[in-house]
């Protein structure tokens, strides 16, 4: 019989008072008896609806009825076989749009704690299995991976399992891509991305970093000279993305790349860093994706006053809401309905050495309300006529979105893109240039974790196919 | 890991290090450059590129000792290791059909003028090299540059060694001459640049800057190497390093430059006490 508690098992929490001042996880994790108890909750549809809302298809009932059983290695090892990195989606993937957006329990009340499970049971593996992941016997194939973000990895992942000698270049100095360099700590511990790739070199993944592809290395040396048969391209959209309004350059705007990175993988905000990042007493993040609501609560953390600006309503808000929940708890202010249209700066007419001198002093907003519907669906922001007004910061964080880095399109002759960067790629990942391959954020532009997975995925099969032939 | 091949102290300040990284040195060009990181948990810092050797698989860095991460770097000896050395980054130097090139360099820069000097008078182009110290103490590299120049011209702040005059002058010296330059090559302080593109712009001469703003990827990810470029931000890691220096905006490159001016002087002290010497 099941378990018909309306409600989901809440997720333990680190208080919000104590929390916005450290770094350490947020969310704390489910002990086994609110796992088991949580997955007795779960009807094993026989259609199972949940599976058609995961991009990778995890076996979800499946893997919840070895929870349910107390058998959490088997439900590891049910979720393994489709996902690379259970412990990362657990914690970053949006279930209420995907996999719980369609569960039956939902109708009626919460669905099932689908990521809640999932984390439950990566994190027990990871904390209690012994066995080392074993590299299959070499096929003899070739494969290179460019960027070893969750594109990236889960594509290596795949191959490597199936034989193909794979060898994944990073730019930076750490792999992991946006998991180590833009989500934060609180969110997604940085040991858990290491263990995954832990696991991929286990499985004999090569991971060369510092190396940029299109510069040390092209995709037709790749091919050419290294003897890749197959190339995939993960390099995400890494291009911090401005407004254009006067006062952009100003010391203490950042884009919140800029910001992350400096937090996240140079660890700037622990004393004693190498890397410096300015401790703001006031800051405006301007957006409201999960990117905003990650810069803003890491700024939260650094002791500061945090405003989020956004131009449309909090129903627009694109971040997921367990996210601006969490911002809201912390005491992150939400000014919706309003646009920056200039950053003031800080200017000693007296003093022309005057340090603060070129300093973001404050910006200048004004109030939005909304119009008809635009081609987003969503309805259009428009100014409201003599709604200026100022607040005064000592830091501006633009999170408005990224784009595909030109790097790879500039480097590589007959690689076709949008007009926007993203690189056109057909439904099985193929570009238009032969044995290249790609996926992810390179492709549709800044998207999730999963959906880059999922194409990381999808990629891995094709090369498969068109190298096995 | 990427070995210190050699390491020669230029002047006191300044020092040079080749270093093993084949993967760098494979394609590197002058102009582009390079950004290392000193041990597992060190700032990424950029440099640019002074010399490289594609047999022996090395690229030469010369850096002036300015903060923390650079007194930490100097402190590392021939046949020990740096932790990260990633490049060549940026966009190398255009030196197609240039006949006659004045190439400025100031202080630490002109090391980086030096592979831009060299390449130019390779290929035969007629290279006026005009180099400024503070002082006859901090003059490096003489006789590199003699070899790779047509003419050398050096000045120092204080008349110590060469002319007694800033770069500006000795360039203003040799234009009013009668040296017709198809472009000008600045690479140097940001204020040294600023007045070098003042003075070519009144003659008309194009002239190319290569800016060094603070950056942490290198790639094009970060954003906080933007520049104004004609009105145009611009990021240096991909756009440049090298821009049009008739459009760049160096007051506002100077004021970003010093963003972390105060946590750099803290870091730099914090380095020299744990090297237990005097603070410079």
């Amino acid at each position: 019989m099941p378990n018909m508690s309306p409600n989901k098992n809440p997720m333990p929490h680190q208080d919000p008072q104590v929390r916005s001042t450290n770094f350490n996880e947020v969310a704390l994790g489910y002990t086994k008896e609110q796992a088991i108890d949580e997955a007795q909750r779960c009807l094993n549809c026989k259609n199972s609806p949940c599976v058609s809302g995961c991009p990778v298809q995890i076996r979800i009932p499946e893997f919840i009825a070895k929870v349910a059983e107390g058998d959490f290695e088997g439900a590891y090892q049910i979720i393994a076989k489709d996902s690379a990195l259970p412990a990362v989606c657990g914690r970053v993937c949006p279930q209420e749009s995907q996999c719980e957006s369609k569960c039956i329990r939902g109708i009626k009340a919460e669905p099932v704690g689908i990521g809640r499970l999932e984390r439950f049971v990566a994190d027990w593996h990871n904390a209690n299995a012994t066995e080392k992941a074993v590299p299959p016997a070499s096929n003899g194939h070739k494969v290179a991976v460019i960027g070893s973000g969750p594109a990236g990895l889960t594509c290596a992942g795949d191959l490597a399992k199936k034989g193909y000698d794979v060898t994944v270049f990073e730019a930076l100095h750490l792999a992991g891509g946006v998991l180590v360099y833009g989500i934060p700590e609180f969110r997604l511990p940085k040991s858990i991305v290491q263990k995954e790739v832990d696991t991929l070199k286990e499985l004999g993944v090569k991971v060369e970093t510092n190396m940029v592809i299109g510069r040390a290395i092209t995709i037709d040396e790749l091919k050419e000279e290294f003897g890749f048969e197959a190339v995939f391209i993960g390099s995400g959209a890494g291009l911090p993305k401005f407004m254009n309004i006067p006062g952009e350059n100003l010391k203490g705007v950042y884009s919140a790349n800029e910001f992350l990175t400096r937090i996240n993988l140079m660890k700037a905000y622990k004393d004693g860093a190498d890397t410096p990042i300015q401790h703001s007493m006031k800051v405006a993040v301007v957006g409201g994706g999960n990117v905003a609501m990650d810069a803003a609560r890491c700024a939260k953390r650094l002791g500061a006053e945090v405003y989020i600006v956004y131009r449309r309503s909090e129903t627009e808000l694109p971040a997921r809401a367990e996210e601006v929940e969490h911002a809201k708890e912390e005491g992150i202010i939400f000014k919706t309905l309003t646009n920056p249209t200039e950053i003031l700066g800080y200017h000693n007419p007296d003093d022309p050495r005057d340090p603060k001198n070129g300093s973001v002093s404050g910006i200048r907003c004004v109030e939005m309300e909304l119009g008809e519907p635009d081609a987003s669906g969503r309805r259009r922001p428009i100014v409201k006529k003599g709604s200026e007004f100022e607040i005064d910061l000592d830091c501006v964080i633009m999170a408005l979105g990224t784009s595909p880095n030109p790097l790879i399109k500039s480097t590589t002759e007959g690689l076709e893109t949008e007009k926007w960067g993203g690189i056109i790629a057909d439904e099985n990942g193929l570009t238009s240039r032969d044995g290249v391959y790609a996926g992810g954020d390179a492709v549709t532009g800044a998207a999730t974790v999963i959906l880059a997975m999922g194409a990381g995925k999808t990629a891995a099969r094709a090369i498969d196919e068109a190298l096995s032939k | 890991m990427y070995r210190i091949v050699t390491k020669r102290v230029l002047n006191p300040t300044v020092t040079l290090m080749e270093v093993e990284a084949p993967a760098v040195a494979r394609k590197a060009e002058p102009g582009q450059f390079i950004i290392l990181r000193v041990d597992a948990d060190g700032e990424r810092i950029p440099l640019t590129i002074a010399a490289f050797d594609r047999e022996k698989g090395t690229v030469t860095i010369i850096f002036q000792i300015v903060g923390g991460t650079t007194e930490k770097l100097n402190h590392k000896e021939e046949g020990e290791y740096l932790q990260d050395f990633v490049g060549p980054l940026g966009r190398a130097t255009e030196t197609e059909g240039l006949k006659r090139v004045a190439v400025v360099g100031g202080g630490v820069g002109t090391a980086i003028a030096y592979p831009v000097a060299k390449k130019l008078h390779d290929v035969g182009c007629h290279v006026d090299l005009i180099v400024g110290f503070r002082n006859q103490d901090l003059v490096i590299l003489e006789d590199e540059f003699k070899a790779a120049s047509t003419q050398l011209i050096i000045g120092t702040d204080d008349g110590s060694y060469g002319k007694k005059a800033l770069v500006t002058d000795l360039l203003k010296e040799q234009i009013e001459a009668g040296a017709k330059y198809d472009r000008v090559i600045a690479i140097g302080p940001v204020i040294m640049m600023k007045f070098v593109c003042q003075l070519t712009k009144e003659y008309g001469i194009p002239t190319v800057v290569s800016m060094n703003p603070i950056m942490i990827d290198g790639t094009g990810m970060c954003g906080g190497c933007r520049l104004s470029v004609g009105g145009e931000t611009k990021f240096a890691c991909v756009d440049g390093p090298e821009f049009d220096g008739h459009k760049v905006d160096f007051d506002e490159a100077m004021v970003r430059g010093a963003m972390y001016k105060d946590f750099e002087r803290h870091a730099y002290e914090e380095a020299c006490n744990l090297f237990k010497q005097e603070v410079k």
